[in-house]
C-alpha cells in the first residue's frame, strides 16, 4: 500500500518518466478516475490537466463566468478581468478561446486557479506551452497559494525549484509505482 | 446566478455558436423526408399509409446524429473533466446538456412537424396531435440518447457503435410514437400512447443525469 500526505502550505512535484502513473494518479486523487483506497481531503480540490479545460467556442471571460457559475460562486465580471488581466489575456478577453495560442489557452487555465478558491491544487505539467513569464506567474501563483496555508502537487518533467518536496515515481519514496499507486493513494491536505 | 443557470447560459451560447452542428441533423431530416415523398410521388397513399413509420424512424435517425457529438468537444478540450470535478453540481451540468440537447433537436423537430406532415401527405387535421405525439416522444429519445453518447464519446467510429447501443432502447419510443399517429389519421385519440411516452420520457430524464455521468467517467477512464 502506497501513501501520500499533502500538508497544508505544501508545494510538492511529481516527477517521473512517461508512462510511470504521474497523470494517472492525479486524476485518481481528484476523483476522475476509480480507485481503491482512501482519500481524505480537507478543502476542495483544484484541477489542470494536459487538456486546459476551456470551451474552444467561448471567449477567456464566458469560461471563467462558467467555472465560477459551476462552483457555485458568483461570477462578478470585474473580478473576473482582474484575473485575464494577471494573466495577460485582457486584450483577448473577448475572443473565442480556439483562436487563442496553446500557451494562451494555459495562461487562462492560470486565470481560472487564480479565481479558484480551492484548498488543494492538482496540476498535470502546468507548465507546458508556457513562456518564460507565463512560467515565473505560475511560481508566484504557487508560491502565494501555498503561503496562505494551500497545498499543491504538481507533476512536471523539469526540476521545479520552488518545490518544498519531491516525489518520484520511479524511485523507492513512492513505493507503488505507476498506476497501481493511483489506486491506493491516501492525500491529506 | 446557480449552477444550473450558469451551464444552461453556457449550453445554449455553445449550441447558437455551433450552428451547424444544430442545423446538419435537422437538414438531414427534411431532406430524408422529401425523398421518401418524391420516391412514393405517384402513390400518395402509399406515402400517406407508412408516413408514421417513416417520420419517427427519421427521428431516431436525426437524433442519431444530433447526439454524436454531444460530448465530443467537452472530451477534447478538456470541459469534461473540469464538469465532473464537482460530484454535486455534475449531474445539475448535465440535466443542463440533456435539456439544451432536447431544445435544439426534438423541440425544433416538433416545431417543423406540420412541414414534415405537409411533404408526408398527412391531413392538416392530425398536425396538433403529430406535433403533440412528438413532444411526448422526443425527449425519451434525446435523454436515453444522451447515454449511449456519453459512453461512446471518446470511442473512434463512436457515431456507428452509438446507434448500435441506442437504437434497441428506443424501441418503446418508436413504436408508440407510429402507433399514436396512426391512431391520430383513424381520426381516434392516441391518449394511452401518449400517456406512455410521456411516462418514457419523464422516466428517462430522471435516470438519464446521473447513467450520462457513469458514462462519461467510463469514457475519462480510457
Amino acid at each position: 500500500m502506497a501513501r501520500l500526505t499533502l500538508a497544508a502550505g505544501e508545494w510538492v512535484e511529481l516527477r517521473g518518466a512517461n508512462g510511470s502513473g504521474k497523470t494517472t494518479l492525479l486524476r485518481a486523487l481528484c476523483g476522475l478516475l476509480p480507485r481503491e483506497g482512501k482519500i481524505q481531503c480537507r478543502g476542495r480540490i483544484a484541477f489542470v490537466g494536459h487538456r486546459n479545460g476551456n470551451a474552444g467556442l467561448l471567449t477567456p471571460l464566458e469560461n471563467l463566468r462558467w467555472h465560477r457559475r459551476l462552483h457555485d460562486v458568483p461570477a462578478v465580471d470585474a473580478e473576473l478581468l482582474d484575473a485575464l488581466e494577471h494573466v495577460g489575456l485582457l486584450r483577448v478577453a473577448a475572443q473565442p478561446v480556439q483562436q487563442l495560442s496553446q500557451g494562451q489557452q494555459r495562461r487562462l487555465a492560470l486565470a481560472r486557479l487564480l479565481l479558484s478558491d480551492a484548498e488543494v491544487w492538482l496540476l498535470d505539467e502546468p507548465y507546458a506551452a508556457l513562456d518564460v513569464a507565463a512560467s515565473g506567474l505560475l511560481d508566484e501563483l504557487l508560491a502565494a497559494h501555498c503561503r496562505k496555508g494551500g497545498a499543491a502537487l504538481v507533476s512536471s518533467h523539469s526540476p521545479l525549484a520552488l518545490a518544498n518536496r519531491v516525489i518520484d515515481l520511479s524511485w523507492d519514496d513512492f513505493p507503488s509505482a505507476g498506476r497501481t499507486a493511483a489506486d491506493s493513494a491516501q492525500a491529506i491536505a | 446566478m446557480s449552477a444550473f443557470t450558469g451551464q444552461l447560459v453556457r449550453e445554449l451560447q455553445l449550441a447558437g455558436r455551433a450552428r451547424a452542428d444544430v442545423l446538419n441533423p435537422v437538414i438531414f431530416l427534411l431532406l430524408a423526408i422529401t425523398l421518401f415523398a418524391l420516391a412514393l410521388e405517384g402513390k400518395p397513399e402509399v406515402l400517406r399509409e407508412h408516413a408514421p413509420s417513416i417520420l419517427w424512424v427519421l427521428v431516431l435517425l436525426t437524433n442519431m446524429l444530433a447526439l454524436d457529438g454531444m460530448f465530443r468537444r467537452d472530451l477534447d478540450d478538456g470541459s469534461l473533466e473540469q464538469l465532473l470535478l464537482p460530484p454535486a453540481a455534475a449531474g445539475i451540468a448535465l440535466l443542463d446538456k440533456l435539456l439544451v440537447q432536447w431544445l435544439v433537436t426534438g423541440l425544433l423537430i416538433v416545431l417543423l412537424s406540420p412541414l414534415l406532415g405537409m411533404i408526408l401527405n398527412l391531413p392538416a387535421t392530425v398536425y396538433p396531435l403529430l406535433a403533440l405525439v412528438l413532444l411526448a416522444g422526443t425527449p425519451a429519445v434525446s435523454f436515453i440518447g444522451a447515454i449511449g453518447a456519453a459512453l461512446t464519446a471518446g470511442a473512434r467510429r463512436g457515431s456507428a457503435l452509438l446507434a448500435l447501443l441506442v437504437l434497441p432502447m428506443l424501441v418503446p419510443v418508436l413504436i408508440f410514437g407510429v402507433s399514436a399517429v396512426n391512431r391520430a389519421l383513424e381520426g381516434e385519440a392516441p391518449r394511452a400512447e401518449l400517456y406512455w411516452l410521456g411516462a418514457i420520457s419523464l422516466a428517462s430524464l430522471m435516470a438519464a443525469p446521473f447513467a450520462t455521468q457513469a458514462g462519461l467517467r467510463i469514457t475519462l477512464e480510457q
